[in-house]
């Protein structure tokens, strides 16, 4: 595993000049990309931020082959790309060995790409499909998506004076690509960079699929200063609401077990999105935030200690 | 040596598959075209072909896997019919502008609702403005030797669109015909190997796919489309001129059928043709002057080559297996306005038949040639737009 400084000598994938919104974190999982590995990479994007913003004809921010299509297809595309490579390396006509990556945000990959997705880590493609998880379709104008957690304010969702934000916890993809028995599933946060790199290295080397999903704050989607997107992703991951962890041959395993949980309500309200939950007639909502939380990271410690 | 074979027609679609040996095939089942890909699923189980078969989840997925698959470089095909095509209607458009050259079967179904498994045009009509070539086929013969000349038409450097082979649900993907089997070697000297350009699979030379064009870029990306498609046209007169060289059976953009002196004359596509061949040679039998026009290309149209064999032709009935709701069928608009300028413009009016696989018997199509005989007596249509063998019509 290159260090740090070892992989910031190395040309990224993605370069500067790219339109993504100032304070923005994607960049920070894009660069390492090529950074992490010596193999030859083909990257596939789906509709969405990250593509809308690397690639304003004529100019792109990428620097390796990159394609995409649709918003709810990254997965099957790349499947296309990957079975095309496999297809000429078993006629004799392609000698190099080439890694595929997807990439998605949470609403390309928990909602309207799942099918796509499903049936290719079903289908055992080797490749690495990474979520950028920043909790809403933010490329269309923060409005809610299956990631978007209970309580949150989003367009679809808006924090009323008759219904607070959105009333339904989120959905775990993390777990239901466990339940698809690949080879290698994790979770990491852009706040990490020891830990996000490594996991990136390994779902792109592992044979057969992989996939990292990977806590992204949103500026404007979160309400949060341009500074503050890795502040906020630490402290995401310090209250437990989004642990740091992998799932290898089906075998759990926490990365990072903060010595201080902080309680949710401290990330919470640090954001405008949760700012409604400070009246206090909200606070059965973050009890119940809070619940789901703390059973959810119980849940993990068993396994994680069952597994160990 | 071309071996005589009784065959299904998505037998033939298989069979040559089998021969263009694609590098991928991404599918999913839908009647009435699976058998083709259950046919392929067994060359590729028995190692006859070099494909890797990604049996996809949905026919989005299907033809997402393909355009990746082919900006990596190689050849693709697929197969669907009616709901299927329907669902990949978002990346039809995708493959043809992104220009990589798909081939794919489509096996003609109707549409739901009703839910109905049975042959109509309604389907591949839906995608006629998406970008691919189509080109449609009366039998199994015809599907199969379009499918061969398929890859050179598709990948020529003046084309490199996808491209779709239309042949009838049932009537032909069902029927077992006798039909001509093309040598395997000779078939693929014909074909020749494919290599895409710009490919994903070329690290040295990184290139962007599926970039975002808006207002300064997007029409002009369009308008090259526009003459890459309108390029198809020579590019299939000359592989069907090829074909029939090679292989003796002659193609063109239609097909002429007792065109000429012809006074009245249908124009159908697909495989009512056949039956309606039957029909014109009795007529002509009994002094009539009737003839065929069948399509062969409907995109791109073929507008003045079709003006021309129809310049002397005084009534014409076009027949459409598909509604444009709203609107006159598809078929005859584009017929309608091929024929404006003509002088004189012949009488020219539509017939909306067989839609969701009601049969049309020799005896309806004589129906519609003693209406056209009305028509030319009187010289006047009494109806524009009707259906034909329909309850309360």
């Amino acid at each position: 595993m290159p260090t740090l400084q070892e992989m910031a000598k190395k040309p990224a994938a993605f370069s500067s000049g790219h339109r993504l919104c100032a304070g923005c974190p994607v960049p920070i999982f894009t660069k390492m990309l090529t950074r992490v590995t010596d193999y030859d990479l083909v990257l596939g994007s789906a509709t969405g931020c990250l593509e809308v913003a690397s690639s304003i004809f004529p100019y792109s921010a990428w620097n390796v082959p990159w394609i995409h299509t649709a918003f709810e297809n990254v997965a099957a595309m790349m499947s296309g790309a990957e079975a095309m490579y496999q297809s000429r390396k078993q006629q004799g006509r392609m000698d190099k060995k080439v890694k595929f990556v997807a990439m998605g945000g949470d609403g390309g990959t928990y909602d309207i790409g799942i099918q796509s997705l499903s049936a290719t880590m079903e289908r055992g493609h080797d490749l690495l499909y990474i979520c950028y998880d920043n909790g809403a379709y933010m490329n269309t104008g923060i409005q809610r998506s299956g990631a978007t957690p209970l309580g949150a304010a989003t367009t679809t969702t808006p924090a009323g004076s008759v219904i607070a934000g959105k009333q339904q916890q989120r959905k775990d993809l993390t777990k239901i690509m466990v339940a698809h028995h690949i080879p290698y599933v994790a979770q990491a946060s852009i706040h990490n960079p020891v830990d996000l790199s490594k996991k990136i290295k390994k779902g792109i080397e592992i044979e057969g699929p992989a996939f990292l999903n990977i806590l992204c704050p949103c500026i404007p989607g979160w309400r949060i200063a341009p500074d503050m997107a890795v502040e906020s992703a630490r402290c995401g991951v310090d209250t437990c609401f989004w642990p740091l962890y992998e799932v290898e041959n089906e075998r759990y395993k926490i990365n990072y077990k903060p010595k201080q949980k902080i309680p949710v309500v401290d990330w919470l309200l640090a954001q405008g999105r949760f700012k409604h939950l400070k009246n206090p007639e909200l606070s059965g909502l973050v009890e119940e935030f809070q619940q789901q939380v703390d059973e959810q990271w119980a849940w993990l410690l068993e396994q994680d200690q069952a597994d160990a | 040596m071309p071996t005589t074979k009784a065959i299904t027609g998505n037998g033939a679609m298989a069979q040559a598959m089998r021969q263009i040996n694609p590098d991928v095939v991404a599918a999913f089942p839908i009647t009435p075209s699976t058998q083709i890909i259950e046919d392929f699923a067994e060359f590729v189980a028995d190692g006859e072909v070099n494909t890797e078969l990604i049996t996809v989840e949905s026919e989005h997925s299907a033809m997402s896997a393909c355009i990746g698959a082919s900006a990596a470089g190689g050849r693709v095909m697929t197969a669907t019919s009616a709901n299927g095509l329907a669902l990949m209607w978002e990346m039809l458009y995708i493959a043809a502008s992104m220009r990589q050259p798909v081939l794919m079967s489509v096996v003609n179904r109707a549409l739901s609702a009703p839910i109905n498994i049975h042959c109509d045009h309604n389907d591949s009509m839906g995608a006629r403005d998406a970008g691919w070539i189509q080109i449609y086929a009366e039998n199994n013969q015809e599907a199969y030797d379009n499918m061969i000349m398929a890859p050179a038409i598709a990948e020529h450097m003046d084309v490199r669109l996808p491209l779709m082979v239309c042949l009838d649900g049932f009537i032909i993907s069902h029927s077992i015909e006798t039909m001509e089997l093309e040598d395997d070697q000779k078939v693929r000297d014909f074909i020749g190997q494919y290599q895409g350009q710009n490919t994903l699979l070329d690290n040295e030379h990184p290139v962007t796919w599926g970039a975002l064009g808006l207002h300064d870029y997007y029409i002009e990306f369009k308008r090259g489309q526009q003459m890459a498609i309108q390029n198809a046209k020579a590019v299939i007169q000359d592989v069907s001129e090829r074909f029939g060289q090679q292989f003796g059976r002659k193609y063109d953009l239609f097909e002429s059928y007792r065109l000429d002196d012809a006074e009245r004359v249908i124009v159908a596509i697909n495989s009512v043709a056949g039956e309606i061949k039957e029909v014109v040679d009795a007529l002509r039998d009994e002094g009539e002057k009737v003839g065929l026009l069948k399509i062969r290309v409907f995109r791109p149209f073929p507008y003045a080559e079709i003006a021309e064999a129809l310049k002397d032709v005084k009534v014409i009935t076009v027949l459409d297996r598909s509604t444009s709701m709203g609107a006159y069928g598809p078929l005859f608009g584009e017929i309608r306005t091929a024929l404006y300028d003509a002088n004189p413009r012949p009488l020219i009016y539509n017939r909306t038949f067989g839609l969701g696989g009601r049969e049309l018997f020799p005896d309806d199509i004589r129906e519609v040639f003693a209406e056209s005989k009305r028509y030319l007596e009187s010289g006047k249509i009494e109806k524009l737009f009707d259906f034909l063998n329909v309850r309360g019509g």
